[in-house]
């Protein structure tokens, strides 16, 4: 890239950094914190949703990640810098082990949707049926290190040491995004989105290439559910798994445009800010209201803007992307 | 001892027929859907919730007799399909077929949270305790022994309308060619809303017959929906028959894991079940080998 391109990043990145050491007021950075992993977890989604693999199964993902961590880190004392690449390892087995078979197969579409589904409704359950172990749908929390404030336990009191590392993982996740954006995979992912096999004829593996995506998007996802449940120091199935987080993710990722790098990121805003703001608004009277408007943005973004607000407005000038015009058969 | 643990056994799989009749009739509306307009609902499930909402009001707070109110309910969800057709399913029949899904998964969003704003988060239920029936030792739920007989009276009366009737025969010549049919003088507009309509009412069958069983709450549609778009899937989505095998293939597993262990882990067994039999028969249970 040119230098005048990069310039306004650099500019941009450097302000985030700067963000909690000029206004650090516990409650927004709080909002910031959420809004910045939970990004994470969106863009995870959307870099296979982008490409027509619409999974219902990330909710499974986000829980493994999040519960192997505290689970090793409460019975057996494993650090969580042991404990994430563990989960991590653990949901991209599971992303193997639903998705080879699922590309060998050539199963695609609201097929790979639901099978994916089943993935998400899989871990929920054995969550909740091991509830000696988990603490079933009360949830779970992991036991506080000393006092609470340990690079070892990665547990921290400070808001802001949490907005450098959620800050830092989030561009971390946002790099990788452009990473694949500009690689081959990109290409041969879209081709196979457009035409499963000509793409095989034409050379691409297509169990391959798509295997890598499902398993890089996996442990994002599982990185994104551990880092979660370290900044909350609670996790229930609920908030971390299941087919409702997965809907979540689609929808939160779909209303900031999945087909650009920082969609995801606007959704995710978008939809936290709509949350709080009705919290504090309404107070417990606004409980429920908010997915009440997502849902019927959902439906309304779908049906108007497929690309997303962000997607809307940047890529206004641009055709849409194939999948998203292409007729039903 | 061998022989408390046969009748056991034998109450389980029995109790498995029963579920599995009311899974059949779950796993019908949505695939009456599919097979026709090509479209999944994942809000199916919601529909039922409502359908239970609606079967709760009438028959607690008006006093409406329960038939009356069951076939105010089956009518009243019908409604509800087709509002659902016409409004977010219509305009997006163009689009990527996964659209339509995701579409619905806002609509699963929008009546999840609008039960919880206007019904509140109570557990409620109608309050009548059927009987339980005593069988040669076994237990055998009356409701359960209603539900299943009522369900597969639904589905009797499906088939005789699809195989009988003139409006029948339209809804399956599109479900065998959605190109073609146009041509041929058939009105898929009109077409399209009446099987709307009768996955609404399948739905609201179901209600009814789920309401004696279950207490109503705005997140019930999740114990539901899983495992009938498991069912679905596994029965080849779009395919009635193959549904209605996977039903009582799902119910069979879940109350007899449910006999051994938890009722949780009955499900986690009926899922590892789908996903490996997934991958043995990707197209559904029993779709013709290409």
């Amino acid at each position: 890239m040119k230098p005048s391109r990069i310039a306004p990043w650099i500019g941009g990145a450097a302000a985030l950094v700067a963000l909690p050491f000029v206004y650090h007021q516990p409650y927004p950075l709080h909002i910031l914190v959420l809004v910045l992993i939970w990004s994470l977890v969106y863009t995870s989604w959307s870099m296979m949703g982008r490409f027509g693999l619409v999974s219902l199964g990330h909710g499974g993902f986000m829980g493994i990640g999040a519960y192997t961590t505290a689970l090793m880190w409460n019975y057996l004392g494993v650090s969580p810098w042991l404990g994430i690449p563990a989960g991590m390892l653990a949901a991209a087995a599971a992303a193997v082990l639903i998705g080879y078979p699922c590309f060998r197969f050539r199963i695609t579409g609201h097929n790979f949707a639901l099978l994916t589904l089943a993935l998400s409704a899989i871990v929920l359950q054995v969550i909740t049926a091991t509830r000696d172990l988990t603490g079933g749908s009360l949830g779970f929390t992991p036991n506080r290190y000393q006092d609470g404030n340990s690079i070892y336990a990665l547990q921290f009191v400070d808001k802001t040491t949490w907005y450098l590392i959620a800050l830092g993982v989030w561009m971390a996740a946002i790099a990788i995004r452009y990473w694949v954006e500009r690689s081959m995979l990109r290409y041969a992912l879209e081709a196979i989105a457009e035409d499963e096999d000509a793409a095989a004829a034409a050379g691409v593996h297509v169990t391959v290439e798509k295997l890598k995506i499902t398993v890089l998007s996996a442990m994002m996802t599982a990185f994104a559910g551990a880092l979660y449940c370290q900044y909350q120091m609670f996790i229930s199935p609920d908030t971390v798994s299941g087919i409702a987080v997965s809907l979540q993710m689609v929808f939160a990722a779909v209303v900031g445009g999945i087909y650009i790098p920082l969609g995801p990121t606007v959704g995710a805003l978008i939809t936290i800010l709509l949350t709080e703001s009705l919290r504090i608004g309404f107070g417990t009277k606004a409980i429920g209201w908010d997915n009440v408007i997502y849902g019927t943005l959902l439906v309304l973004f779908i049906i108007f803007l497929p690309r997303g607000l962000l997607g809307s407005v940047l890529g206004w000038r641009r055709p849409l992307p194939v999948r998203a015009t292409a007729p039903a058969e | 001892m061998f022989g408390i643990f046969d009748i056991y056994l034998l109450e389980a799989l029995l109790n498995g027929v029963l579920l599995g009749g009311v899974f059949a009739l779950l796993a019908l509306g949505l695939n009456l859907i599919f097979g026709v307009i090509d479209v999944v609902w994942i809000c199916y499930a919601e529909l039922i919730m409502l359908g239970m909402y609606g079967m709760y009001f009438l028959y607690v707070t008006y006093h409406v007799p329960f038939l009356l109110a069951a076939l105010i309910c089956v009518g009243g969800v019908g409604g509800i399909g087709v509002i659902l057709h016409v409004v977010v399913i219509r305009p997006l029949l163009g689009t990527a077929p996964i659209n339509q899904l995701l579409a619905t998964g806002g609509v699963l969003f929008f009546l999840q949270s609008f039960a919880t704003v206007a019904f509140g988060i109570d557990f409620r239920n109608l309050g009548i305790r059927l009987p339980i029936l005593d069988v040669a030792g076994m237990f055998i739920s009356y409701a359960r022994l209603l539900a299943f007989g009522v369900a597969l009276a639904g589905m009797v009366a499906l088939y005789l309308f699809l195989a009988r009737s003139y409006t029948g025969t339209a809804i399956r010549a599109i479900a065998q060619d959605r190109q073609i049919m146009p041509l041929m003088g058939v009105d898929t507009r009109r077409i399209y809303i009446i099987t709307s309509f009768i996955g609404g009412a399948l739905a609201g069958l179901a209600s009814c017959l789920l309401v004696l069983q279950y207490d109503v709450q705005p997140f019930i549609g999740l114990t539901f929906a899983p495992i009938t778009f498991l069912i679905c899937v596994l029965g080849g989505l779009g395919n009635m028959v193959g549904g209605f095998v996977a039903a009582f293939l799902f119910a069979e597993i879940i109350s007899v894991a449910g006999l051994y262990l938890d009722l949780e882990w009955g499900y986690v067994f009926a899922f590892g079940f789908f996903v490996v039999l997934m991958f043995m028969r990707p197209q559904g249970l029993l779709a013709r080998r290409s």
